[in-house]
């Protein structure tokens, strides 16, 4: 099961000894049932706040986060975290590390169910044979392997991943992307992908959203109308490279670089939802919102 | 032949340090009362050794009630201030101020307080100057556990106490064993310092104490030796309770 997220006007600001620091502003996206949404923006734009809002770790100041319809009050068991450092627990082992949620969400499953659900995902990501290992012995991207079997293990309805790519290299990122096609066509939730790649962005995702500089408000979602599984080898298709060089510009004014002139941009794309124009423009005018660095 | 190196190399180590005091106190020509050599120390043993025996029991229980009593109230105390930064902040300065006061001084102010209470007052002493390490990294093990952690067992609903016994906890154990092994040696010498200040002590303590009292000084050198020998024994029984609970923590080398 999976269900659907939605964020109505969130409004959220942190407070530091400066005072107030606004994060997110009046921001509102929908994420469909089953879909697969990353979101991309620069540095320190609230990415992470956001995931924490649907996570229900922390409550927005304004505003309503929405999973299949009901606000989110608190944290529950049927979300499903994974972060750029796997968090994985040194003293067990990567079977003991996938099996940790299922030791705190409380399921009907046996003993011996949940180990052969653990077993069956690490093998779905290539992990099999490891199992006994310890974090220790195994490489960074093996590593975020196990950290992916965990966030999913519970079959959490809404996924969240926290960069979870981040910190690999360029070859263990992209065998990690197909892995991440493989677990969505197997499993079932709703994603939500906070990244700084914007070929991540446009491999995995259904649509993406591009953050404005803080505060944050939804500046622009793209559709990634790319097909469901992807190879590598789409992403150096003619539909691919338009639509990073969307994302490259909507980055770029949400930096509040100077921008080609639009002219210089390819082609209108069809299928992007252009919502707010008035505020790309706003943002590339005014020096006072110039994105910290 | 790596078992037979692990006990081999670490023995002929202590028969080097043992043939080196020989030497030097041979070669000085220094009789007993200034030094006593370790050829003197078989005799001492011999004519005491029902002394040594009780005496070392006496040492040795003392030292480990404080010291679980010190691992008990230390885990308390790191545990309010690693999850807490207000009982941190309260409690940092006056426990470092506490733990600055040289033991010594602290030895006569217990023993007028609880007077002829010999036991209590060693332990407390044992337990008062070992503490401290304990308290210090349990805090500093919690207050440092990277958020991630927590929000992982957080987001599915865990309670603040299933974090604790999961995550934070056994996190922690690496550091908390690094002080143990510090504070074994510090209650012994809270154990003998209330054993040899105090009047009509007990334990090897009292017995170094005689031995001053009496002018013997191959039994001070002695009793030396076996505190030395009961602080091996004490700290290889942290390293084995290290290898079983975190174990985890040792890399392999390489």
């Amino acid at each position: 099961m999976s269900l659907p997220i939605s964020l109505e006007h969130v409004t959220h600001a942190y407070s530091t000894a400066a005072g107030p620091l606004p994060v997110l502003k009046d921001l509102s996206i929908d994420m469909p049932e089953g879909s697969f949404t990353a979101v991309v923006g620069p540095s320190g734009c609230g990415k992470s706040t956001l995931t924490r809002l649907i996570a229900g770790l922390m409550k927005p100041d304004q505003g309503i986060v929405r999973l299949g319809g009901a606000p989110v009050t608190g944290p529950r068991s049927t979300v499903g975290m994974a972060f750029q450092n796997p968090v994985l627990l040194e003293w067990r082992t990567i079977l003991q590390n996938v099996m940790l949620p299922l030791e705190i969400v409380s399921t009907s499953m046996s003993k011996t169910q949940q180990q052969d659900r653990a077993r069956e995902l690490l093998a779905l990501v290539g992990l099999e044979g490891f199992e006994d290992k310890k974090p220790s012995e195994l490489s960074g991207g093996m590593r975020q392997r196990a950290s992916l079997c965990r966030s999913i293990v519970h079959r959490p309805e809404v996924l969240i991943l926290d960069e979870p790519f981040g910190a690999l290299d360029a070859f263990t990122r992209e065998d990690l992307w197909q892995t991440m096609h493989e677990l969505r066509a197997k499993e079932q939730f709703t994603c939500v992908l906070i990244t700084h790649d914007l070929r991540e962005s446009v491999f995995l995702s259904d649509r993406t959203v591009v953050f404005s500089a803080r505060p944050a408000f939804a500046q622009r979602v793209v559709e990634i109308d790319m097909g469901g599984r992807r190879t590598l080898d789409d992403l150096y298709a003619p539909r691919a490279v338009e639509l990073l060089a969307v994302l490259r510009r909507e980055i770029q004014v949400a930096q509040g670089r100077d921008v080609d002139p639009p002219a210089a941009s390819p082609v209108p794309v069809p299928g992007v939802a252009n919502r707010p124009v008035e505020h790309v423009a706003a943002t590339a005018q005014d020096p006072s919102t110039e994105a910290p660095r | 032949m790596n078992a037979l190196r692990k006990i081999a190399v670490p023995l002929s180590a202590m028969v080097v340090f043992l043939l080196l005091w020989e030497v030097l106190v041979w070669a000085n020509g220094w009789p007993n009362f200034v030094m006593a050599s370790p050829s003197d120390l078989p005799p001492a043993y011999t004519r005491y050794w029902e002394l040594f025996l009780s005496g070392s029991w006496q040492t040795l229980w003392r030292t480990m009630v404080g010291l679980a009593l010190a691992v008990v109230f230390g885990i308390v105390l790191g545990m309010i201030m690693g999850f807490s930064r207000l009982a941190r902040e309260a409690l940092y300065p006056l426990l470092v101020g506490f733990n600055a006061v040289p033991k010594a001084t602290v030895v006569p102010i217990i023993a007028l307080l609880f007077i002829g209470q010999h036991d209590l007052n060693t332990i407390l002493m044992a337990f008062m100057i070992s503490f401290f390490p304990i308290a210090v990294s349990i805090s500093i093990g919690l207050s440092t556990l990277e958020p991630e952690y927590r929000d992982i067992l957080r987001s599915l609903g865990a309670s603040n106490t299933t974090i604790f016994w999961k995550i934070a906890l056994p996190k922690t154990l690496p550091e908390f064993f690094g002080a143990l092994k510090v504070s074994v040696t510090l209650a012994f010498i809270g154990t003998n310092l209330m054993e040899i200040v105090s009047p009509h002590g007990r334990g090897l303590g009292a017995l170094f104490d005689s031995g001053r009292t009496n002018a013997d000084y191959p039994l001070m050198f002695a009793v030396l030796i076996a505190l030395a020998v009961l602080g091996i024994a004490l700290f290889y029984v942290v390293v084995a309770l290290e290898k079983i609970f975190a174990g985890w923590a040792e890399r392999a080398p390489g």
